[in-house]
């Protein structure tokens, strides 16, 4: 920036216009600041002699009067917490329940010695050594006058036990407040997940005002995705208190607002009927009414206690949960990514015929090994002396590979990503929890993306298995087959179903939401993929029918599958009992019926069990006879619900 | 020799403070009433030793903020004057297109890493765009550069107003202002402007968020709405009041101490001081707060160039205004207005800008002996 002074020292003849800007009067400027300042100045101890006249008013003048006030206020503000909402499977079977509990406080202030009155308690109250560590972290970091819970849940006993030594504990309070407990336990523990202690990060996020007096918030699956709504609206009290600040009475009352609840699409019975049928084994299992995409069941074994975390999970137990090699923790429908084997294969069989590469009657032959020109690896079936003359239904029904190795390679990587994609693999579901992961539906671009390598060949034929690079979410191969069974139609999973008002038991039933449609060019493809797919159930070479397909009261469709955790060399042979049982297959299966009106969609995971027909069929098998036999004819009959 | 020690002490200081472009008195006074923030935010945060903590990291970012802008001499300020406001224009309107919704306030700009909140930095960006509108055009301002400089002030603090953050608005709005009026106003426009603001309040009221409109009608009557907002002004007139002439001493004020005072570590410090230190405290405290704003006045006034002395006088005053504001509020004199007590009341976001507006100050004291005559 040019100085002007210097411009017009330096040009003195300079233009007009120049000249103009350049007069600038220091002399001058530096008076008129000097009398601003000195305005200004005085304006500043005008205001703040204004502010020192009020002190005094306040503070000497009426300061009598203000004094008295300060000694009567015993009227507080406090917040009073909504009571959070509850939720309920898809029969009114309730899932969780805000249970009284009673807490031990202790506000520091009004406690002469703190050691003696913990001694003392803990004569009467039965307090272990970790309460009182908690509480002693509590209490550096909180005012002393405001009451630090010492122990939690007391047994009505011990209530009156305090009660009756109570005029000996200054300071000490029973509170009751309502407290978080999930009547089934472990049953359905991944899908309501649990509310906890709120730390500082949880404050941030929501709006502290609303907070105010809540001591727990959502902190997995629905207790955590629904927490706007189950939370509720914070109310306030005016109370009168003494000069300890012990409540003597409420004043007034401005009630809070109870969360709503909430009204899962899950069935209790069908949840718990599938946990045990898994059978002590870990994986999962997932159940979609596809015309609704109500998720009817999502199991995932082994499960836990999520009553354990409500209060502040102890070291102990939960480095026992931590450290458990199954993993209960870990949430398989939604966070586990598994190949999804051969349950792939009806998707393959349709992309087929979409892309009009094949059709359903046309044969092969399946020798025991595809192999690729230029290529020496042989692409091995997992029937030694292979499947013979095969066409779709037989390569469906028999689960043969070197049918799908031909078909994946006559339709190409482009082709598979494209088309399977609108069954959901490959991303989220999109459904109303937490966790969920995306899964992976390979693609040439991901490839050069991710590993910097162009596709090859013979990675299309190991896609066309479901093997490979290929991962799917359990509810990710529900919801596919759910489409499968809704002929195209693929529905948005939802976990909850309706919205219900506490107060006035008015419900709000959530909307059933399309989300993609596959439309064939000929409808009867569909007709042909679900034939094939009920002959692995009801045909007798099919690879499930010698483990579920007899004495079956309905048509089931459904496809056996065997992940594989780890690869074989080319000319290595699996023989399941020489190895680690982690390193061991893993068993699938999907499977929809009735055929003729699907009501239920099912996928099933067993870890390291082995073969999906043998492992994985029979507890699809138990869960759609429970749904279709028992539910339809004890519960439809008698609520006359769908 | 001790003498001589002492000697070579105090040279070394004056080196390594005049090295630093530290303004000793100016730092001494804003350490004093920093530190007696710190003992009167351990009684109304509730002894928490946590809320210490953050405090005391706050201030040390706070300080060393202040020793980066006093190294930055006014030139460079000026010349990055009119590039700062267009950005921090530019932001609030960002802020007000795509900012993250938070307690019903569109504030924040979420830059991934850190949020930011561009009105903040308003604060001082508004007066130094005012100064240097008028640092290097005669004085006093002409009829044709009153409505320019008065839009540089006015478009930001509208914007700051529609988010709407009326404290922020209030203190951007009259750091332009303040920068005009030392500029050299005239006296009758000046008057002029008074009677327009006053025939402007209705049109105000007019714009006013609900829940600003319920501040105003408080302030008026406390006792309308004593549940709600008024509940604040009771209390914390009850806590004044009952502090007397000496307060309650130290850690012993029962408005603070059972809960019965709101927002009692941030917007009504003031209040728990004037209850357990009395008139008296209070008397010394706001003594403490008139000798940094006449120290920040007397270096504007011995400011070299016009940018230094209208930046400096507006630095200063708004300083007072955050004061006045505050003070006033927690009194009953002013409506409620989410003004903090500066360098007192918990909160980092206002302690930053401030200590980097002292760090102006001091780099126009220092960087003045450097300039050549």
């Amino acid at each position: 920036m040019a100085d002007p002074g210097r411009v017009r020292r330096a040009f003195p003849g300079l233009s007009l216009r120049v000249r103009r800007q350049a007069i600038k009067n220091l002399e001058f400027e530096q008076r008129v600041m000097r009398n601003r300042v000195l305005v200004a100045g005085a304006l500043v101890v005008l205001a703040l002699g204004a502010v020192l006249a009020r002190l005094f008013v306040l503070q000497v003048l009426e300061h009598e009067h203000f004094i008295t006030l300060s000694k009567n206020n015993r009227v507080r503000l406090e917040a009073v917490p909504p009571p959070r909402g509850l939720m309920f499977d898809r029969n009114g079977t309730p899932l969780t329940e805000n249970r009284p509990s009673y807490v031990l406080e202790i506000t520091p202030a009004s406690v002469d010695d703190l050691d003696r009155t913990l001694d003392r308690l803990r004569r009467i109250i039965d307090i272990s050594d970790a309460d009182v560590r908690r509480f002693r972290r509590a209490l550096r970091r909180s005012s002393p006058y405001q009451p630090v819970p010492l122990a939690f849940n007391l047994s009505d006993e011990e209530v009156a036990a305090f009660a009756v030594h109570r005029h000996q504990f200054n300071g000490v309070d029973i509170d009751a407040r309502l407290s978080r407990h999930y009547p089934m336990a472990g049953i359905a523990a991944h899908v309501i997940g649990y509310v906890g202690r709120i730390d500082e990060r949880e404050l941030a996020r929501v709006d502290k005002s609303n907070y105010k007096g809540t001591t727990h918030i959502g902190k997995l699956g629905l207790e955590r995705y629904y927490e706007d709504l189950l939370h509720g609206q914070v109310g306030y009290q005016q109370v009168e208190v003494n000069a300890q600040g012990r409540h003597l009475r409420v004043l007034e009352r401005q009630p809070p607002v109870a969360g709503r609840d909430l009204v899962l699409a899950i069935d209790a019975g069908l949840q718990a009927v599938a946990e045990s049928a898994m059978d002590g084994h870990s994986g999962a299992v997932v159940a979609i009414d596809p015309r609704t995409g109500d998720v009817l069941a999502m199991v995932s074994t082994p499960n836990y206690d999520p009553n354990l975390f409500v209060n502040g999970i102890s070291k102990k137990d939960y480095a026992a949960l931590r450290d458990d090699p199954e993993q209960p923790l870990f949430n398989r429908p939604l966070s586990g990514q598994y190949p999804p084997g051969s349950t792939v294969k009806p998707l393959m069989a349709l992309a087929g015929l979409y892309y009009q590469v094949t059709w359903a009657g046309k044969t092969m032959y399946a020798g025991p090994y595809y192999q690729l020109r230029n290529d020496p690896r042989k692409y091995r079936d997992w029937k030694k002396t292979g499947h013979g003359e095969v066409n779709m239904y037989k390569a469906v029904a028999q689960s043969c590979d070197v049918y799908f190795y031909d078909l994946a390679y006559k339709l190409g990587i482009d082709r598979i990503h494209e088309f399977l994609s609108h069954f959901g693999l490959g991303r989220k579901t999109g459904i109303d929890t937490t966790g969920e992961r995306r899964g992976l539906l390979p693609s040439r671009e991901w490839k050069r993306a991710v590993h910097r390598q162009p596709w090859y060949p013979g990675e299309t034929l190991i896609v066309g298995i479901g093997q490979g690079y290929m991962l799917a979410t359990p509810l990710q191969l529900a919801v596919a087959t759910a489409t499968i069974a809704n002929r195209g139609r693929r529905m948005q999973p939802r976990l909850v179903r309706a919205i219900r008002d506490p107060a006035t038991g008015s419900e709000f039933p959530l909307p059933v939401r399309e989300v993609d449609r596959v439309k064939l060019s000929n409808p009867l493809y569909w007709d042909q993929v679900i034939r094939s797919m009920e002959q692995v159930v009801h045909a007798k070479n099919g690879t499930a029918y010698w483990h579920i397909g007899r004495g079956l009261k309905y048509r089931m469709a459904g496809k056996t599958g065997t992940a594989q955790v780890f690869s074989l060399k080319e000319d290595e042979e699996y023989e399941a009992d020489k190895l680690h049982r982690k390193l061991r297959d893993h068993a699938l299966f999907v499977a929809f019926a009735p055929v003729e009106a699907p009501r239920i969609a099912v996928a099933v995971i067993v870890e390291h069990a082995g073969h999906g027909g043998a492992e994985a069929a029979p507890v699809a098998r138990k869960v759609i006879d429970y749904w279709l036999l028992r539910r339809l004819h004890l519960g439809e009959k008698l609520a006359g619900r769908p | 020799m001790k003498g001589e020690t002492g000697y070579d002490l105090y040279y070394l200081f004056r080196d390594l403070t005049r090295f630093l472009h530290i303004d000793v008195v100016l730092l001494l006074l804003l350490l004093t009433l920093a530190g007696a923030g710190l003992v009167i935010l351990y009684s109304a945060g509730g002894e928490n030793g946590q809320l210490m903590t953050n405090q005391l990291i706050r201030l040390g970012v706070a300080l060393a903020t202040m020793l980066v802008f006093a190294q930055i001499s006014p030139e460079v300020l000026k010349r990055w004057s009119p590039w700062l406001y267009g950005l921090g224009v530019l932001l609030l309107i960002a802020v007000l297109v795509a900012g993250e919704m938070g307690k019903g306030a569109q504030r924040w700009l979420d830059l991934g890493v850190v949020r930011f909140q561009p009105s903040e930095m308003m604060k001082l960006v508004v007066p130094m765009m005012v100064s240097w509108y008028f640092a290097d055009r005669p004085l006093p301002p002409s009829w044709r550069d009153l409505p320019v400089a008065g839009a540089l002030a006015l478009v930001p603090m509208l914007l700051i107003a529609r988010q709407p953050d009326l404290g922020t608005a209030l203190l951007v709005g009259s750091a332009g202002l303040f920068a005009i009026f030392f500029a050299g106003i005239s006296w009758r426009i000046l008057a002029g402007l008074g009677v327009a603001a006053v025939a402007a309040a209705p049109v105000l009221w007019h714009f006013m968020h609900d829940y600003q409109r319920q501040r105003v009608l408080t302030f008026l009557d406390p006792e309308r709405d004593p549940l709600g907002a008024g509940y604040h002004i009771i209390q914390s007139k009850i806590a004044i009041g009952s502090g007397g002439w000496y307060g309650k001493g130290w850690l012993n004020g029962t408005q603070s101490q059972l809960d019965f005072l709101p927002e009692r570590s941030t917007d009504f410090i003031f209040a728990v001081f004037g209850e357990e230190f009395g008139f008296v405290g209070a008397v010394l405290l706001l003594l403490l707060y008139l000798a940094i704003i006449f120290r920040g006045l007397w270096i504007a006034m011995h400011a070299q160039d016009t940018y230094g002395r209208l930046l400096g006088g507006s630095l200063s005053l708004t300083f007072f205004v955050y004061l006045f504001v505050n003070t006033g509020m927690v009194i009953g004199l002013l409506p409620v207005v989410g003004v903090p007590l500066p360098l007192v009341s918990y909160g980092g976001t206002s302690l930053v800008t401030l200590m980097a507006a002292f760090g102006m100050l001091m780099s126009i004291q220092s960087h003045r002996r450097l300039l050549a005559k």
